[in-house]
């Protein structure tokens, strides 16, 4: 585990995120989607209705988040991540279709992290509440599906060095797990 | 009596909406900073580093530093000797919510109700706790509250008989069930005391007090840092990356309660904790 920052171009291919150990600090730079609560719904149900995704899952990475409004001269609002576990019954639709990575914050299930590891997928966090300087990363930002879900519609963004964290990795780490055990203390212990 | 026009409450509203949400208290801040003095983790340090980088440029730039701009609360202390003119408070609030997250570009995030979950496109209505207090005098703090971490607060009826102890086991077991997902370092507001809902009313309102200020009954206050100290020895630290630092304040309001009850409510709030007053 590092904090120099491993530098990734996305799509992702599985010899990307092969290396990749829980706890490194990652800066992902170009092309991923937004898709939250609703559109994972969406997107579940053309699944079972055997329609195309507004996307092809494979090699591409998917950001939890429902951007607020932008200013004027804002490519996209403040963006922050968003629970990823309120998504934990869809994701493994999208990582059996190739999906490599997610960012969000917060635990995934057990489900979530086994089809991680079967087929090649890496959870990311961005940390939480920094939108307005995660915002800053993204270069463009379009909507390329269920506008009318308006913050939830999935976007397609250009980023440049957006920082993320490995929380998952292919091997079974879990950073949530991990970081917690390393630093409890026993109170009264001192620090 | 004293008049007060009530456009005058909707101005008011519409820049607390904006101001709570593009700038963090200055208590909070000294706070964050001192987090990163103390914190121990590289990783829980980048973390915090990214959290005061982001304040700055969310400040900068008047953008929301986090794109849930939650729910907003209100506590209104009004004098008795104050008379609102020109309309209706309640509506007044919430017009003043209705300009304020439209002109801040502020993400509406409220539904019409938990079944038919249509946005009400404004985020209104507000949520506004009335306090008649004695004079003329008029108060308005704004609490804004994200999902994330309120998702993860919790209220228990503990006996009598299990006490402190068990008041203090409630307080962090919430926390380390909520582990990453409240999005730590916290603000912890616990309201102890009242029925059932006094107790989660004090917990909320306790979070409206500046940053770090202690209690002013000195037991109470000694609870608050011996909660802060076992919260901190949980490890979870910054985005739950693992560290010292998980919470940055604890507040906890007590009131009287039944001779047979010990209600004890936890509310968490993120570290993008927005709240900010003003007085008409």
């Amino acid at each position: 585990m590092s904090t120099e920052p491993i530098h990734l171009q996305a799509s992702l291919s599985r010899e990307d995120i092969e290396p990749l150990k829980t706890g490194d600090v990652v800066r992902l730079s170009g092309v991923i989607y937004t898709a939250r609560d609703a559109a994972h719904a969406r997107m579940a149900e053309a699944i079972e209705n055997g329609c195309p995704l507004p996307f092809d899952p494979e090699g591409q990475v998917v950001y939890f988040t429902g951007p607020a409004p932008a200013r004027p001269g804002h490519a996209l609002g403040p963006a922050g991540p968003t629970t990823a576990s309120r998504m934990d019954s869809y994701s493994p639709l999208l990582i059996e279709r190739g999906l490599r990575g997610m960012i969000g914050k917060g635990l995934r299930s057990k489900e979530v992290r086994e089809s991680m590891q079967q087929h090649g997928c890496i959870y990311f966090g961005a940390v939480e509440g920094t939108a307005a300087l995660l915002a800053q990363c993204v270069k463009e930002a379009e909507i390329v599906a269920y506008e009318d879900l308006g913050a939830e519609a999935i976007r397609r963004l250009v980023v440049e060095d957006f920082p993320v964290v490995v929380v998952n990795d292919l091997y079974g780490g879990d950073l949530y797990v991990e970081g917690r055990e390393k630093w409890r203390r026993e109170v009264g212990q001192g620090r | 009596m004293r008049e007060v026009r009530v456009d005058a409450v909707t101005q008011a509203v519409r820049d607390l909406c904006i101001e709570a949400n593009t700038r963090l208290p200055k208590e909070h801040l000294r706070a964050l900073r001192r987090a990163l003095d103390n914190e121990e983790s590289p990783l829980g340090r980048e973390v915090l580093e990214r959290l005061l980088e982001n304040a700055k440029v969310a400040r900068e730039e008047c953008i929301a530093f986090c794109q849930d701009t939650g729910y907003a609360v209100f506590f209104v202390e009004a004098g008795t000797e104050v008379h609102f003119v020109g309309g209706e408070i309640a509506e007044a609030i919430d017009e003043g919510v209705r300009r304020g997250y439209e002109e801040g570009y502020l993400r509406k995030s409220i539904v019409r109700s938990p079944l038919e979950r249509t946005n009400t496109g404004d985020n209104t209505p507000a949520i506004t706790y009335y306090d008649l207090v004695p004079g003329d005098g008029l108060k308005v703090t704004l609490l804004v509250k994200g999902a994330g971490c309120d998702n993860m607060s919790a209220l228990k009826m503990l006996t009598p008989a299990e006490g402190l102890p068990a008041m203090k086991r409630f307080v962090v077991e919430t926390i380390e069930k909520a582990g990453p997902s409240a999005s730590p370092p916290l603000t912890v507001g616990v309201g102890i005391g009242g029925p059932f809902e006094k107790a989660a009313q004090l917990a909320k309102k306790a979070l409206t007090r500046p940053s770090g200020e202690p209690n002013p009954d000195p037991e109470i206050a000694e609870i608050e840092s011996e909660l802060l100290e076992e919260i901190n020895a949980t490890g979870i630290g910054p985005a739950g990356y693992g560290g010292t630092q998980t919470a940055l304040a604890v507040h906890v309001e007590s009131f009287p309660t039944h001779i047979a009850a010990f209600p004890v409510a936890v509310n968490l709030d993120c570290h993008s904790h927005r709240t900010a007053s003003a007085e008409l």
